[in-house]
């Protein structure tokens, strides 16, 4: 989806000719007249860069990136689990890290570059971890799978980083790909279902075969 | 999630001067605390000014042998940073704890520093709270306090500092650097930096408004052994329930600070005094003026074992 410029100008002017009716009718207290609540729109431009593809698109400054990828750019992979940081299915990967995107605004985006669930492979061409989860049974409702998928991705990537954790045992040492390593790592993303034994089969895989 | 406009400051004085001249404006780290209160309408600001662009996310030695820490360095990067790991191993640790990878990977220095409180009435905007609504009155008082203050609370609100990583910053003795709207800058020793909540439980600290955090100075190194033991309900991704952070050196004196037991980091200089004298005396001066629920006095003990612990693994030769 891609907004052009004059539909940009068009909505623009929209907002400020509702604010100003809103102002006609209704006494707005004077901290709402100030320079930046009544004048500027609360809509901005916003151009990500998302599995690859560039979108231009014109957002209200509440949208959160999950919003955005999931009501704007129609990409229904990443899901909403509980919208608060608590449960990680929200999760993708942003300039390489993951991140949870309920808790990340549109804007604060500007120019970055977004890798969802659908950006890691497509049916007919798994990524590794995608295969790695439907050979180990890394799943059963599938609701929290995008999100653990994109995580066990990251997860890896940061052990190899040597990015250190919790239950490390020597901060000054790199940390491997055990069990114990990737279990705390995946602490961020829930799963109803219990599928956690066979998402840790899976990881297992793939680190197996990097290593 | 009440409506708000945006704007990216370009400089950190500049980013101080938009916040204190507009009302209803806020500062934007991470924005994974203040993001999450929004959506509940907890914190209704009307302009947000993202700091993304300030530069300051790097971590360098400062002249006296310290480090200082860029208040955008986010939580991931600081606690991988070589430097952290080998001298201020507490911090890495106490990091390390606190939240999950996703979270700290977006979360900033500045912005854990702020965090608010996980108290579930703060939460719940159908309840009374002081902190949340000054004068409404404080629903955990006589309500359900598992979860907050032993000490230093006040009649008006029981509710704790959640954080991990400033019970580590409050053992260093860091000093958390500040510009303000005028452009002075000023250097607030961590101990004074959070407050009690006392009559005004809805002020969390002694900034100022739009006064802005540009980064963290770290001491010299103190050397000692570095522990940061968290209790929680689950083993990973849970707030505490009490934590110790300690620095303990080869005499067996060293340093303490208490999380999950008051509404800042709780260090007491007698309590780090009877270190040599074991976790009972430590506890007996830190928690001497304690004042727990019947649902919370559960975490007097726990935080006395959880230190007994420390100091028991300190003892223990290094394998
Ligand atoms: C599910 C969940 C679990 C968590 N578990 C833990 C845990 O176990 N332990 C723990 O310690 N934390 C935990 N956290 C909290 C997390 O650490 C914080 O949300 C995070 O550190 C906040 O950083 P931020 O940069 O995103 O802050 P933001 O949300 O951007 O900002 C927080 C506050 O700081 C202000 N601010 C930001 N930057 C500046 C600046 N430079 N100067 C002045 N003011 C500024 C903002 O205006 C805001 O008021 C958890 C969070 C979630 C959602
Ligand atoms: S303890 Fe503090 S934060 Fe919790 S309900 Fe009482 S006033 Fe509010
Ligand atoms: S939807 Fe983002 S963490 Fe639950
Ligand atoms: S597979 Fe159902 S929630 Fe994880």
């Amino acid at each position: 989806m891609v907004s052009g410029s004059a539909e940009f100008e068009i909505s623009r002017r929209g907002v400020l000719a509702c604010s100003g009716a809103a102002v006609a009718l209704t006494a707005v207290p004077a901290e709402a007249q100030g320079p930046t609540a009544a004048a500027a729109p609360a809509t901005l431009p916003v151009t990500l860069t998302v599995n690859g593809t560039r979108h231009d698109l014109t957002l209200d400054t509440r949208t959160t990136l999950l919003d955005t990828l999931r009501e704007h750019l129609h990409l229904t992979g990443t899901k909403k689990g509980c919208d608060h940081g608590q449960c990680g299915a929200c999760t993708v990967i942003v300039n390489g890290e993951r991140i949870n995107s309920c808790l990340s605004l549109a804007v604060q985006h500007q120019g970055d570059k977004v890798t969802t669930i659908e950006g890691l492979g497509t049916p007919d061409k798994l990524h590794p971890m995608q295969a790695a989860f439907v050979k180990h049974d890394g799943f059963q409702c599938g609701y929290c799978t995008p999100g653990q998928i994109c995580s066990a991705v990251s997860v890896l990537d940061e052990i190899r980083r040597g990015i250190p954790s919790h239950v490390q045992a020597d901060l000054t040492e790199k940390p491997g790909f055990t069990n114990i390593e990737m279990r705390e790592r995946m602490s961020g993303n829930i799963c109803r279902c219990g599928a956690y034994s066979n998402i840790l089969d899976a990881m297992s895989d793939v680190a197996g075969e990097r290593a | 999630m009440k409506s708000f406009t945006y704007e990216r400051a370009t400089s950190p004085a500049q980013a101080a001067a938009i916040v204190a001249r507009t009302p209803g404006a806020k500062f934007l780290g991470g924005g994974t605390n203040l993001l999450d209160l929004m959506k509940l309408e907890i914190e209704t600001p009307t302009h947000l000014v993202d700091v993304q662009d300030l530069k300051l996310d790097r971590i360098e030695k400062t002249r006296e042998g310290g480090l200082r820490i860029g208040a955008l360095v986010t939580n991931t990067a600081l606690s991988a940073d070589e430097r952290v790991r080998r001298d201020y191993g507490v911090l890495a640790r106490a990091i390390q704890a606190g939240a999950s990878g996703q979270l700290r990977n977006k979360a900033t220095t500045a912005g854990n520093l702020l965090q608010r409180t996980r108290c579930p009435y703060f939460y719940d905007p159908n309840m009374p709270c002081n902190k949340r609504k000054p004068g409404s009155g404080c629903s955990a008082i006589g309500g359900y306090s598992r979860q907050l203050a032993v000490v230093g609370s006040s009649d008006k609100c029981i509710a704790t500092y959640p954080g991990d990583m400033a019970q580590a910053m409050r053992v260093l003795d860091a000093a958390v650097e500040t510009v303000k709207a005028d452009g002075t800058t000023r250097a607030i020793p961590i101990a004074d930096f959070h407050r009690l909540p006392g009559d005004r439980p809805e002020i969390d600290n002694v900034l100022e408004r739009g006064e802005l955090i540009t980064g963290i100075a770290l001491p010299k190194p103190l050397g000692g052994q570095h522990f940061y033991q968290k209790v929680r309900d689950r083993a990973s991704y849970a707030f505490a329930l009490v934590s110790v952070a300690a620095v303990i050196q080869k005499d067996g004196s060293g340093r303490v600070s208490f999380g999950g037991v008051a509404h800042k980091p709780w260090r007491v200089a007698a309590a780090d005094a009877a270190l040599p004298q074991g976790a009972q005396a430590v506890a007996q001066r830190a928690f001497a003026e304690a004042r727990p629920t019947e649902d919370n006095r559960f975490k007097i003990p726990l935080a006395t074992r959880a230190l007994a612990s420390v100091i028991a693994q300190a003892k223990a030769p290094r394998a």
